[in-house]
């Protein structure tokens, strides 16, 4: 295959831009039923309580906090690992980069609504920010839950800016070659860009400090959702390991839910010659590399538990190893170590298909993950007079759901809006690693030329 | 308002644009007059090192130390500064930890906003009525001109940009295109 033009290039990635055929209409009806359904199960819950919710002493944090802290680790596939690859230049980047940006940006305002349903009554959501009023409510700078606030929110501000600035010059070539409405449109996103040496070398630097900027924002950011655990002293939350156990938990199903993105975005959007294997080989390394480290600090963790002995820590531990939440435990492990690890560290099984099925393990493993991090040890606190246990009901099913719905449904939206691949990137990386490239497409061939 | 002609050339590759900047620039024409545009970064190529140094940077650097003080800030007063005494029971009314993280994530916030203000304002977008684009750069073609030519170069630089490997040279009178 020869090398593309810039103007194929541009036709190739803006071709999903237009129409949209009677399955995609039929897949986003779908979704988006299911995502009605979760609202109306959502409004009924603000209707009656929180009481249709199985939240009940002495488990109060159930599904809805297991999806936060699902979707805000899902999130770290874009801003972090795209900034990640930026700044280490890595050209096979770009184009990725865009379908994971966009994932932290869906996946933070997913995870941001939980903690608002699970207050039982939203409308006063607003008590959770940190000014002096005259309500009477000490805003508590101490609280885990207001550095949340803080983090989310400054995580979300860098990771839109971050997903939008790159996305001005491709508006611009949208807007040159569409006409009617969606000029009117396209013409004020792209905030009047010519593409002059000054825009792009200010663009360029600005995407270079928000990257340097965003890793570490990143990194707090789930760090303070560990804490959200870690600062309280039930059994198996109190550990420092906590904090640094979640950020690679988030990067690593970060990454799977990208590649599972990614392999979608493929197959529906015919993007077989941009998004190649080396793409997924690379980022099924990093997956590889990832769910070693999940082991090595669920390990950790467990070891040191057993070797302390602690008599209300045990508990938690043994119900989890061999009680009745042994069976999701070793659902989790297989799901984010026994299945992926062979798929993912066997050459010849890691393929596009391989890398696909790995990460589709271990974003249901991750979501076990948090799941078990939560409800067995609230659910076996210290004495056991005060035990219970944990059904979700349907609502919280319903509204889980939901959301997994709206996160699919948001992606094909996008996809019918913006170019998911960045086509200024694609052209650019062109030109620099024309030899990188002929490589990924065809090794046999650039190697005995 | 009258909108300011140009001429200018639109170029299929860039070597060849190279060439054209390089002919603008021995017939004279000060760097300021002379616009280029295209739709990706051509950072390896002399036309594309035009008004390289910019102070963002620096500016994120300071938008950080705003920010962090404004996060300390907040944090003291909302602890301090609250309409009535606290009791806290001997406990240290300021919490030195937690007002970190808060500092430490408003400083972030100024930098990533710092930059992008800077970056809106020094590139002048919005900006939705340019002074000189043609489309055509968005199908790959390099545009590089002259802003408010005298009319006595007019032929000079067509003549030149032509020479260049210009595939078309035109000319604008206000903002159509000729």
């Amino acid at each position: 295959m020869t090398a593309k033009t810039p103007e194929q290039i541009t036709n190739d990635l803006l071709r999903p831009l237009s129409g949209i055929s009677a399955r995609y209409v039929f897949w986003a009806a779908l979704l988006a039923g299911i995502a009605v359904a979760a609202l109306c199960a959502f409004l009924y819950q603000v209707y009656s309580g929180l009481g249709v919710s199985g939240l009940r002493s002495p488990v109060f944090w159930g599904f809805y906090i297991t999806n936060f802290v699902f979707w805000i680790g899902l999130s770290h596939a874009g801003t972090l690992i795209s900034a990640i690859l930026r700044l280490a230049n890595a050209t096979w980047r770009r184009p990725v980069t865009r379908c994971a940006e966009v994932i932290t940006v869906f996946a933070l305002s997913i995870g941001a609504t939980f903690p608002i349903i699970h207050l039982g009554r939203p409308w006063l959501a607003f008590f959770l920010f940190p000014y002096p009023s005259e309500r009477g409510l000490w805003p508590n700078i101490r609280s885990p839950l207001l550095w949340d606030f803080f983090a989310i929110n400054t995580y979300l501000i860098s990771s839109v800016t971050f997903l939008l600035l790159p996305m001005v010059p491709d508006f611009a070539l949208v807007r040159d070659r569409a006409a009617g409405w969606k000029k009117k449109i396209y013409s004020a996103l792209a905030l009047g860009w010519t593409g002059t040496p000054k825009q792009w070398h200010r663009l360029e630097t600005a995407m270079h400090i928000m990257a340097i900027a965003v890793i570490p924002v990143a990194v707090s950011v789930h760090s303070i959702v560990s804490w959200d655990f870690a600062m309280a002293p039930v059994p198996m939350w109190h550990s420092t390991i906590f904090a640094p156990y979640f950020v690679a938990g988030a990067i690593f199903s970060g990454i799977a839910a990208l590649i599972l993105a990614m392999a979608l975005l493929r197959k529906l959007l015919h993007l077989e010659e941009y998004l190649l294997p080396i793409h997924f080989e690379n980022l099924g390394k990093l997956l590889l590399v990832m769910s070693l480290l999940w082991f090595y600090f669920v390990f950790a963790e467990r070891l040191t538990t057993w070797y302390g002995n602690e008599p209300s820590e045990m508990a938690v531990f043994w119900v989890t190893q061999h009680g009745s939440y042994a069976p999701l435990f070793w659902a989790m492990v297989s799901c984010n170590f026994l299945i992926p690890f062979p798929l993912l560290a066997i050459k010849k099984l890691r393929t596009i298909t391989g890398t696909a099925i790995a990460s589709f393990t271990v974003v249901i493993g991750m979501w076990l993950e948090r799941f078990l991090i939560i409800v067995p040890s609230l659910s076996h606190k210290y004495l056991p007079y005060r035990w219970g246990t944990y059904r979700p009901t349907w609502v919280e099913i319903t509204i889980t759901a939901g959301t997994f719905c709206t996160m699919v449904l948001l992606y094909m939206i996008f996809s019918k809006i913006v170019p998911v691949i960045s086509v200024w990137e694609l052209k650019a990386g062109r030109h620099e690693e024309p030899h990188a490239l002929r490589l990924a497409r065809q090794p046999d061939q650039v190697e005995a030329d | 308002m009258p909108i300011p002609g140009a001429i200018y050339g639109l170029f299929s590759d860039p070597s060849s644009a190279e060439r054209g900047m390089d002919a603008l620039s021995r017939a004279g024409i000060r760097p300021d007059r002379i616009v280029v545009m295209s739709a990706e970064p051509f950072d390896e190529y002399s036309f594309s090192k035009m008004d390289e140094a910019t102070p963002m940077p620096w500016l994120a650097a300071i938008g950080g130390i705003v920010g962090g003080t404004c996060g300390f800030l907040l944090a003291r007063l909302t602890q301090e500064g609250y309409p009535f005494p606290l009791i806290t029971g001997g406990m240290p009314l300021l919490a030195a930890w937690p007002t970190g993280i808060v500092t430490y994530e408003l400083t972030m916030l100024g930098a990533v906003l710092t930059t992008v203000v800077t970056l809106l304002i020094t590139t002048r977008l919005p900006n939705w009525k340019p002074k000189l684009y043609d489309p055509e750069v968005a199908n790959g073609k390099i545009l590089i001109g002259v802003l408010e030519p005298s009319d006595a170069t007019r032929t000079e630089i067509e003549g030149r940009l032509l020479a260049a490997g210009a595939e078309q040279v035109k000319t604008t009178v206000g903002d159509v295109a000729s």
